[in-house]
């Protein structure tokens, strides 16, 4: 709902947010440069001495008003003739025009009206309910990405453009709601829906009916500072009715030309200065440089309007159209889905098909929709679940848990539940695994046990599809490719092999970079740029599943790295590991944002064993910085599959790498690179303290070995790998 | 800009003529200098000869907040909008011409009746009196000077 509140608005108005915020932004300048150019009054100068000043420069000087930028403007008539020019406070001298800059005027009736009067200003307010609504929406929704309020500006994974939008927007928000809100209240303002000003002073009955009082001499005037005048507008001579007018910021009032006495004064109301007050956000007029900061946060609107539309282009693309998806009340499987961008139901969409085929009767809903009471001729139920932020409800499951934990007695169709997540998150299918435990525990039949699928991996779906089609009795292929890039041919230039002798038969691959569009480069698409550490997604022959190898190498290196062990029995890294310079292999690149070094100086600790040394030797490649790295690095035998032995040793060398500990698993001294990492505990502890970032890169055991090394490790510090991790400092690839 | 308008006053009332008196179209024509700025706001208003108000006659400009910058028009009136029902249009933009077309009493002639232009514009001076003229048959047709914003106000019969 959130989501949608966010999204409509945000496609409706594009167009307006954005010429709005530019040409708020554009207007911003002004108020600064006004302050800088025009004279300023001295500390202490009084209204008294100020108009004296002027009246001798300028006799006949009719009228004498402050904006608020300090700048003082005065109007006389030379004979005939009206004049007005910016005065120097301290000479009263003209010394400027006083017309208004046209660049400002022309932006200003741009901005307010796009030069269509009322009309216009109903639209551009409109634009400002539009920024409004999707401030107010963002901000849910950016606390909900980030898993609560208080975790406002933890770290973003996912997509670039996702990340950059909600990285500006967490900034800017602020200002948008200020610039919106005060624009709001100015065009109420405009059309007199916001309560009047008080009537204005009547003029005084009783005068003094002379003329002649020096306005130097004014006590009045004597006492009211200069830097308050707002205006002061002189009798006309030849008029002994006529008297001084005087607006300041506390209020206005009249006094006599004869005698100088204050007539009357009226204390400007609570409505007149909240007006002012608003006035001066939104302008930045008497607040430039707050003005300077909502002209910069407005900057970021085209931004995330450019980036919004690109999340929202790419989640409509992963959103593949269920076809002849049966009617619930006649479908045997029923297949419930709970997804926030859209990705999951591209899996849905993919296990209906393959349903379907096998003869069945599916229906797709959202879980939302969720209704016991209509599974009439169902037979199993199979929820596909996403997780958004700290376990939370995504949004097509809105209320489905409320709804199963209502139920009395659970549906007669058994029950499937796949959860979708990022392994690297604190509750990795937190929110799936809350459906299992309450399905359990509501008693629900259950078809198989939960499984999840990390970072929509293939794999993971296909090996869960076969499972299911074992318990179903049916031919289950389910091939499903996210979004699947164009794959390229990539040409192998020199492999070197490691490990025979030890039954780890691995070789480090490198391929010639592909020759990369224009846009691509620009755009940061696909091979234009590239870090080690992101994945290679690689189409083996005979199959349409990708297999996912993380990179060695980034764009900068001028070519594609990548290690790979064979595996028993393995298509992918059988194929790879038989390939011969010369040859080509079909692939693609996926972006892999959490599992980067991140930006800094603080130390790095890599870890990792066997082919795992493939990103992080990329990364220990890609540090000219010469940021302190510290690589504990597992493998069989030093002699055999020491995979970038004389890298390492040359990058120690050039500072690349600080510190290299190896262990091996074979040979005089057996021993893993967990135990490496208690042996150096004082040590490790000492760079967490100081701030490392860890990163862990290799088979899962070996992960889980470390990790928990890791936690006696840091235990003494009162720290956790889960504590490291939710601080954004503590990240594996594993496989 | 072209404005016309037949407007039977409501000076009638306000001094008092008989209903039978006899009044004659009048085209009132107000061009503007090309000051540089937004639209003017501009208030056209009769005295009497002891200088009271006594009527008004057209207010370009709709939004009433700033009334108050057309300041001699609403010192007169108190910024009462009853003053101008009915004869209110758009401001007028800088180089531009205001033509409106009235009927007024013959008696306004020739009897000390001053004719008043206040003008006021967004970020610029406020112009009370911008034009100031006495309403006379020999005055008709010929163009007065405006101060600030008014290059030229012609009244004719």
């Amino acid at each position: 709902m959130i989501r949608l509140l966010h999204r409509w608005p945000g496609l409706a108005a594009l167009l307006l947010v954005v010429l709005l915020a530019l040409s708020g932004a554009a207007l911003s300048v002004f108020p600064a440069a006004d302050r800088l150019t025009a004279p300023q009054a001295e500390q202490g100068l009084s209204v008294a001495e100020l108009a004296s000043r002027v009246a001798a420069q300028h006799p006949g000087v009719e009228q004498i008003k402050r904006s608020p930028s300090g700048r003082f403007t005065a109007y006389w008539f030379n004979g005939d003739v009206a004049e007005a020019a910016t005065i120097d406070p301290a000479t009263g001298k003209a010394v400027a025009s006083a017309d208004p800059n046209p660049v400002q005027r022309w932006l200003t009736n741009f901005h307010r009206s796009l030069f269509l009067d009322d009309g216009g200003r109903i639209v551009m307010a409109l634009g400002a309910v539009a920024m409004l609504l999707l401030s107010v929406s963002g901000m849910v929704l950016v606390a909900r990405r980030a898993g609560g309020w208080r975790r406002w500006f933890s770290g973003l994974k996912g997509p670039l453009a996702g990340r950059l939008h909600v990285e500006v927007a967490r900034i800017a928000v602020a200002g948008l709601m200020l610039s919106s809100v005060t624009a709001l209240y100015m065009t109420a303002s405009t059309f007199g829906l916001t309560p009047e000003a008080p009537a204005a002073l009547a003029a005084p009955a009783q005068v003094s009916g002379e003329t002649g009082a020096a306005v130097g001499q004014i006590d009045f005037l004597q006492g009211v500072p200069a830097s308050s005048l707002r205006q002061l507008s002189f009798p006309a001579a030849d008029d002994p009715a006529d008297v001084f007018t005087l607006a300041t910021s506390d209020g206005e009032g009249f006094i006599d030309q004869g005698n100088g006495a204050l007539l009357a004064w009226q204390k400007s109301s609570g409505w007149q200065r909240l007006s002012e007050t608003i006035y001066m956000l939104h302008t930045g007029q008497g607040a430039a440089a707050l003005g300077l900061i909502l002209g910069l946060l407005a900057l970021g609107v085209p931004l995330m309007a450019a980036t919004g539309t690109l999340v929202w282009l790419a989640g409509r693309r992963g959103r593949p159209r269920i076809q002849h998806n049966s009617p619930l009340a006649s479908a045997e499987t029923v297949i419930l889905v709970g997804s926030e961008g859209g990705s999951t139901w591209g899996f849905a969409a993919t296990l209906h098909k393959a349903l379907r085929e096998a003869g069945q009767q599916v229906h797709a809903a959202a879980l939302a929709q969720f209704d016991a009471d209509r599974l009439h001729q169902a037979r199993h139920v199979i929820i596909l679940a996403a997780t958004y932020g700290n376990g939370d409800e995504p949004a097509s499951a809105r209320g489905f848990l409320a709804k199963l934990a209502a139920l009395d007695t659970p549906p007669a169709a058994t029950l499937a539940v796949l959860g979708f997540g990022d392994s690297s998150f604190p509750s990795f299918c937190g929110y799936a695994r809350t459906i299992a435990t309450l399905a359990a525990a509501k008693g629900w039949g259950q078809l198989l046990d939960m499984a999840t699928v990390d970072r929509q991996s293939p794999q993971d779906f296909a090996r869960w599809g076969s499972d299911l089609g074992t318990m179903l009795g049916l031919p289950l292929d389910l091939v499903h490719q996210p979004v699947a890039p164009p794959a390229l041919a990539l040409t192998l230039v020199s492999r070197r092999d490691h490990g025979a002798e030890v039954q780890a038969p691995s070789a480090i691959l490198r391929f010639s970079l592909p020759k990369v569009a224009l846009w691509q480069r620009l755009t940061g698409r696909g091979f234009g740029a590239f870090v080690a550490g992101d994945l290679l997604g690689v189409i083996p022959e005979g199959s349409s599943v990708p297999r996912f190898y993380s990179l060695a190498s980034g764009a900068a290196d001028g070519f594609i790295e990548i290690v790979v062990r064979r595996q028993p029995g393995g298509l992918c890294s059988g194929q790879l590991t038989a390939l011969e310079p010369g040859q080509t292999v079909q692939a693609f690149l996926r972006p892999n944002p959490a599992f980067r070094p991140a930006g800094g100086a603080a130390p790095l600790i890599l870890i990792g064993a066997g082919s795992g040394i493939g990103p992080l030797a990329g990364f220990i490649r890609a540090n000219r910085a010469a940021r302190p790295i510290h690589l504990f690095f597992g493998m069989r035998h030093q002699a055999s599959d020491f995979l970038y032995g004389e890298e390492l040793t040359q990058w120690h060398g050039e500072g690349r790498l600080t510190r290299l500990v190896t262990a091996a698993s074979r040979g005089r001294r057996p021993h893993y690179v967990q135990d490496a990492l208690r042996a150096e505990a004082a040590e490790v502890l000492a760079l967490v303290k100081q701030g490392a970032r860890i990163m862990v890169c290799g088979g899962r055991d070996m992960a889980a070995g470390v990790s928990e090394a890791l936690a006696q490790i840091l235990a003494p510090a009162g720290l956790t790998p889960a504590l490291l991790r939710a601080e954004g400092r503590y990240a594996e690839d594993v496989y | 800009m072209m404005k016309s308008f037949l407007a039977v006053l409501a000076l009638t009332t306000a001094l008092g003529f008989p209903a039978a008196a006899m009044a004659k179209p009048v085209t009132l024509t107000t061009t503007l200098k090309d000051y540089g700025g937004n639209g003017a706001y501009l208030a056209i208003y009769v005295t009497d000869k002891s200088g009271a108000y006594a009527g008004s006659l057209w207010m370009a400009g709709s939004k009433t907040k700033y009334y108050k910058h057309l300041a001699n028009w609403y010192q007169a009136t108190g910024g009462d909008t009853g003053q101008i029902n009915g004869i209110t249009g758009a401001s007028v933009g800088a180089g531009r011409t205001l033509e409106i077309t009235l009927d007024l009493k013959d008696a306004l002639f020739d009897a000390g009746y001053t004719l008043h232009v206040d003008g006021a514009v967004e970020d610029m001076r406020d112009s009370a009196n911008d034009v100031k003229v006495p309403l006379t048959t020999a005055g008709a047709g010929k163009p007065v000077k405006g101060r600030r914003y008014v290059s030229t106000l012609t009244y004719g019969m």
